[in-house]
């Protein structure tokens, strides 16, 4: 979690894995290198083969290319009926059907498509997000950055003049809504634009972000986020968006300050190393220098946290379907199988038991990889 | 030393006061930008004086009559005052609803924690003391699978297992328990009855906590082990029970202490959850409820209230190492 835990280590690890290093690293010994794949273990091969298993089903299953029957349609005997469930097994129905007498397998492979793209999506938007902000915030944490911590200011600026001075505007002196907004909005502009240049302290202002953001619970944030944009049906207030995209975009936003404290650590220490430097004594821009070649140094730590956030996302996407808020039925994901027969558990506890093991065994093999992947490239967990 | 102490506690009063700002705002917003007029959006069927007496409430709990930010000013204003508006289906006071389910969340994550620190720590200090061996890997292989288990998947085989198919222990439900008293004035308690029904919801908390717990505690325990000290506690001859539990497990339970901290913010998260699986009715329990009947005004208190709980534990849990140990205090207050 602190920026002295996480170091990076000989260039001969990175090289090892075959990565693209940035001029100035060097590259390992031809003794130290082994092939990528060569020395993985059996447990490895496991995960990796579960992973592309479940991800393929998906595929096929979203796809059409080969399905595993109607994931609606509705075979009334066979209602209730799975393994160890109490109207006993549904013949034909390797894993039964589920209240409404829908087929378990054509559901849960369709289920794997919305879990995995929702997690998926999540991450990637906290990677893209998180990640950048983290990059910036580290990259620049010894440097003095002006623009860009006037640029980041003046956004923050913003946002509390909005707030503050539309509450002293509009209570206080009587000015209407708009009119105390725009004052208050130019002027957090001009004043958080102007302390960012002085200061020049971009990381302190992102972090400071991060850290508003950590400070309201992972999920109860992501509950209220969804909550608020699914909107009521009874209401007649249409969602603005569908429910996969709002999943994507509450868990991707929890995502963001966990992701972007990490991405800042590790940024932060490969930047204060030569090669940067020396790339930046040649010349080369921040920008350039932040991409080719503090990035590629990030980005295999970060390939680790990555397989260790889908899995929590997955977690997440379950967590929030039994709450409620998950994607709504008739789409089934793993999450919304075990919410809409939960009911069900103590009659036919197949429904639920199958949905969780896949979840289960997937967030187990994500683990396993990310710390398969961690220990090649020796990254500590502290960041976690 | 009282400077430093100052300054860490200045620097949280701020984190406080604008994390209370953000949060507020942030659900005042999503509420006010609902489309239509809020008050038939939240309540929108029914006609009649009850219905009409409801939205009237609702009209003022929100101060629709004003314009947005005197809106937010008064919301603010009745929020610091602890007024947190009514639950227009019942109109109860929301607060009262707090009341009740508050101390229910506090026990339920209190007794997650003594059952996962009450595992964890032999099984940490086992771990450590037989490392590299079969007992060792065991208990590693099996902590790695606990983590993969998600709280909602334990919480539903504990409900299936122990509550169903073996009928030992309630699979859903509450009795009043040793801190709803302090919260409620006075209740009918069943200390007996409150702890059947609190095993299995502390349980599937409990889990995951003790792997993380466990490998942090056996991590910092090889490496005390170490020690020269420890070295020459053995060669003084002392027994190895004594080595490892007078000796090595104190200077080994920092990282453990703070993690245990830290992990309020996860206990509140997975207590969600767990609470819905087995109908408790705590903090978590009451955000689902609020959300499925689309009690806005209910919902947003509940999350402005967990959010400055967690920033107040943050800041317990700093405070309390700054007081014990004086080396994080130096660092922190830098």
């Amino acid at each position: 979690m602190r920026r002295e835990e996480l170091d990076p280590h000989s260039d001969g690890l990175m090289a090892d894995a075959g990565l693209v290093l940035p001029a100035g690293v060097a590259a390992g010994t031809e003794g130290e290198r082994k092939s990528r794949f060569g020395d993985l273990s059996v447990g490895a091969w496991l995960a990796i083969g579960w992973m592309v298993f479940v991800i393929l089903v998906a595929i096929l299953a979203k796809t059409h290319i080969f399905t595993w029957g109607d994931p609606q349609a509705v075979h009334a005997e066979c209602a209730r009926k799975g393994p160890f469930a109490q109207d006993g097994s549904a013949p034909g129905r390797l894993f039964g059907c589920d209240s409404d007498g829908r087929d378990m397998v054509a559901r849960l492979a369709l289920g794997a498509w919305t879990s995995l793209l929702v997690s998926f999506g999540a991450i990637a938007f906290g990677f893209i997000v998180g990640g950048g902000l983290g990059l910036v915030a580290g990259y620049f944490s010894d440097k003095p950055s002006r623009p860009i911590a006037a640029v980041a200011g003046g956004v923050i600026g913003a946002a509390f003049g909005v707030v503050a001075f539309g509450v002293i505007g509009a209570v206080g002196l009587g000015l209407s809504d708009g009119l105390a907004a725009v004052i208050g909005g130019v002027g957090g502009l001009a004043a958080g634009g102007y302390f960012g240049y002085q200061r020049g302290d971009v990381d302190t202002l992102i972090t400071n972000v991060f850290n508003v953001m950590l400070s309201v619970p992972a999920i109860v944030l992501a509950l209220a986020l969804v909550a608020f944009l699914q909107g009521s049906e009874a209401a007649g207030t249409k969602a603005i968006l569908p429910d996969v995209l709002i999943l994507i975009l509450a868990i991707g936003i929890v995502a963001v300050p966990l992701v972007g404290r990490i991405s800042r650590g590790s940024a932060l220490t490969w930047s204060q190393r030569d090669f940067v430097l020396a790339a930046r004594a040649q010349g080369a821009q921040h920008g350039r220098i932040m991409v080719r070649e503090v990035l590629p140094n990030v980005a295999p730590a970060m390939f680790s946290i990555s397989l260790l956030s889908i899995a929590i996302a997955i977690v997440a996407e379950g967590t929030l379907a039994i709450l409620g808020v998950g994607v709504r039925p008739p789409a089934p994901s793993w999450g919304n199988i075990i919410a809409l027969d939960r009911n069900a558990l103590f009659t036919s506890p197949h429904i639920v038991f199958e949905a969780s093991f896949l979840i289960f065994v997937t967030v187990l093999a994500l683990n396993y990889l990310g710390d398969v992947v961690r220990a090649r490239f020796d990254v500590r967990e502290s960041g976690i | 030393m009282q400077n430093e102490l100052l300054r860490l506690i200045a620097r949280r009063l701020v984190q406080l006061a604008i994390v209370l700002i953000v949060v507020s705002f942030f659900t005042f917003a999503l509420i006010r930008l609902l489309p239509g007029d809020p008050t038939q959006t939240i309540i929108p069927f029914g006609r009649g004086p009850f219905f009409e007496h409801a939205r009237a409430r609702l009209r003022s709990d929100l101060g629709l009559s004003k314009g947005f930010f005197a809106q937010y000013w008064d919301y603010l204003t009745k929020l610091v005052r602890l007024n947190f508006g009514h639950q227009y289906s019942s109109g109860r006071s929301v607060g009262t609803l707090v009341k009740q389910s508050l101390p229910v969340s506090l026990e339920l994550m209190i007794y997650a924690q003594i059952i996962s620190l009450a595992i964890a720590i032999p099984l940490g200090v086992l771990a450590a003391y037989r490392a590299g061996t079969r007992t060792d890997s065991v208990i590693n292989t099996t902590a790695f699978g606990a983590l993969a288990l998600p709280n909602f998947v334990l919480a539903l085989l504990l409900s299936f297992f122990v509550g169903a198919q073996l009928k030992w222990l309630p699979t859903g439900g509450y009795a009043p328990g040793w801190l709803d008293p302090i919260f409620n004035g006075s209740v009918h308690m069943d200390l007996g009855q409150h702890l059947r029904y609190m095993v299995l919801p502390a349980f599937s908390l409990a889990v995951g906590q003790i792997a993380v717990y466990m490998r942090l505690l056996r991590t910092d325990m090889i490496a005390t082990l170490q020690e020269n000290f420890i070295t020459l506690a053995k060669a003084k001859g002392l027994s190895n029970a004594r080595i490892l539990w007078r000796h090595a497990l104190r200077p080994s339970s920092i990282t453990l202490l703070t993690a245990a901290g830290l992990s309020v913010g996860t206990l509140i998260g997975a207590a969600v959850v767990v609470e819905v699986i087995f109908t408790v009715p705590g903090m978590g329990l009451k955000i689902v409820q609020a959300i499925n009947a689309r009690e806005y005004v209910e919902l947003q208190s509940y999350i402005v209230i967990i959010a400055v709980l967690f920033v107040l534990v943050n800041f317990l849990v700093d405070f309390l190492y700054a007081v014990v140990d004086p080396r994080i205090r130096r660092a922190r207050a830098a």
